[in-house]
């Protein structure tokens, strides 16, 4: 299997105190990994060493240049009110470095339409992102990570905004995707994706990874990882007591 | 009277910095507002007042004064804003009320007069010259030269940052470029407007636009058009009752926004009454 990142001893805090220790992760070619962990154990701080936005105290990331990482990130981040259409947010997706000035061809059209089929939204293509509901601008951004056919596809949080009709198309999507490409799927909610990813990563200070997606209550006790269940429909779930940190 | 009124240099020289001021402020106030950095815009121009100041008291030009002030306070506030623990819009009060203490303190102990304080806080359009309209000119091809070629880029860059930069997008250093560029915009105004008063070159015509559009190409030419209109309206309203142009320009602008909207808000209720529900 070809590997495509590594994180070795990654050591990270924002103030004085860590907020990870020690965490290593390898993500290879076609993987399909559920990144679970309570809200505040680390989980999107690893995303953003990951992705270079944060550097690590201690530690290796390596990330070849010619790896190319679609993201996700959680929506709130940013600007809704700004003046972009959902077509421009899509295409923006293509920025790389290198073709700072480039223009918009015809194939960048194309794909961009191809890619809002695929997410459901080509008949919102002209409106501006701010018109739209949260689980719309969930799509429209899944576009933007999808339409530079990205190496690994990093989703942090990816259902928190959008119904539960698109939810199952997602997983869908996302099994179909993953033919290709490495997917590191962020969720505090481990109910809904522990069907489609092949394997755990649990972050709650450390990291333990857990090489398949069968996940026990022992496991889970033992890597003192305490997550949130919630989920929608008739499946069956158990709540896990929270550890003391 | 046309005529007339076209026949004076000043008026030439007003006319023309009308115009280059309206596109350099169409294109840097869509990215001030777009980017919401109203605020320290108005940090950078009152701050770049203590440069202004310095100028008076050294004897050499108070603008290229006011420059070195204005770029050091942007390029700042872009540097500190790179940290979260710092409370930004403290730090922008700061550099703010500092600029201008500085000034005055300066200006008070430089020998003589400053005769021309007036015109640096409120502006004056008719009193810009040919060296004046040369820096215009000069800074309105630096910023298309950076716009044009790079304008989806900093679209990107303003919209979603952390996205632009796990694109591996040189982010920081556009960013720098973008706050200076800003910087220098307000002062280079100061003379058409004054430090009090620049800041609303680069927010009300964009304001106006955004009543009509929210696609940032058209947003900026817009507040070209807007900007232009209301430089005009205002130097004509400056030139016959004979009040300070600086003021004239602002009021003119408002009134056009306020149009602006009057007319937006008729077409959205005969939107409404056309399609009932």
């Amino acid at each position: 299997m070809e590997k495509l990142i590594e994180l070795r001893d990654i050591t990270f805090g924002y103030g004085t105190e860590p907020v990870i220790e020690k965490a290593n992760l390898e993500i290879f070619k076609k993987d399909f990994i559920g990144m679970i962990g309570p809200n505040g154990g680390g989980k999107s701080t690893l995303i953003r060493i990951i992705l270079g936005l944060l550097e690590p105290w201690k530690g290796i990331v390596s990330v070849p240049a010619s790896v190319n990482i679609g993201y996700l990130p959680q929506y709130q981040n940013f600007d809704n009110r700004f003046p972009i259409s959902v077509e421009e947010v899509v295409l923006s997706g293509l920025l790389k470095k290198g073709k700072l000035t480039s223009r918009v061809t015809r194939d960048d059209k194309l794909k961009a339409r191809e890619v809002l089929e695929k997410v459901g939204m080509l008949t919102f293509s002209r409106r501006s992102i701010g018109e739209l509901s949260g689980g719309q601008m969930q799509r429209v951004f899944i576009g933007r990570a999808l339409i530079s056919d990205p190496d690994l596809l990093i989703l942090d949080e990816p259902v928190t905004y959008v119904d539960n009709r698109f939810e199952h198309e997602l997983y869908e999507l996302l099994e179909a995707i993953n033919q290709e490409t490495a997917i590191l799927l962020v969720s505090h909610d481990v109910g809904q994706i522990l069907s489609s990813v092949k394997t755990i990563a649990c972050v709650n200070h450390y990291l333990h990874y857990h090489p398949d997606n069968q996940l026990t209550e022992q496991i889970l006790e033992s890597y003192n990882c305490p997550i949130d269940l919630i989920t929608h429909g008739h499946v069956p779930h158990r709540v896990l007591h929270t550890h003391p940190s | 009277m046309i005529a007339q009124f076209l026949s004076y240099t000043f008026i030439q020289n007003a006319l023309l910095a009308s115009l280059i001021g309206a596109i350099t402020a169409g294109i840097i106030g869509t990215y001030v507002v777009s980017r919401r950095m109203v605020f320290i815009t108005g940090g950078i121009t009152h701050a770049s007042f203590g440069g202004l100041g310095l100028g008076f008291f050294l004897g050499i030009n108070p603008l290229a004064g006011a420059a070195v002030f204005g770029l050091i306070s942007g390029l700042g506030v872009e540097y500190l804003s790179k940290y979260q623990k710092i409370r930004e819009d403290s730090v922008i009060a700061m550099i703010w009320s500092l600029g201008m203490a500085v000034g005055i303190i300066f200006i008070s102990l430089a020998p003589g007069y400053a005769p021309n304080l007036m015109s640096y806080l409120f502006g004056n359009i008719l009193s810009v010259s040919r060296s004046d309209l040369v820096v215009m000119s000069g800074l309105m091809v630096l910023v298309l030269a950076i716009f044009i070629p790079f304008f989806r880029l900093i679209q990107y860059i303003t919209f979603d940052e952390d996205f632009a930069r796990t694109s591996r997008a040189p982010v920081s250093l556009f960013k720098y470029i973008l706050a200076g560029l800003v910087a220098l915009t307000a002062v280079v105004y100061i003379r058409v407007a004054g430090i009090i008063l620049v800041l609303s070159l680069l927010t009300i015509p964009q304001n106006t636009a955004l009543i009509f559009s929210n696609n940032l190409k058209r947003i900026i030419f817009l507040s070209i058009g807007i900007g232009f209109a209301g430089s005009l309206t205002g130097l004509i309203l400056s030139y016959t009752l004979n009040i300070p142009s600086g003021a004239a320009i602002i009021f003119s602008l408002v009134l056009i926004y306020l149009l602006a909207s009057g007319v937006k808000s008729v077409i959205r209720t005969r939107e409404r009454k056309t399609r009932p529900g």
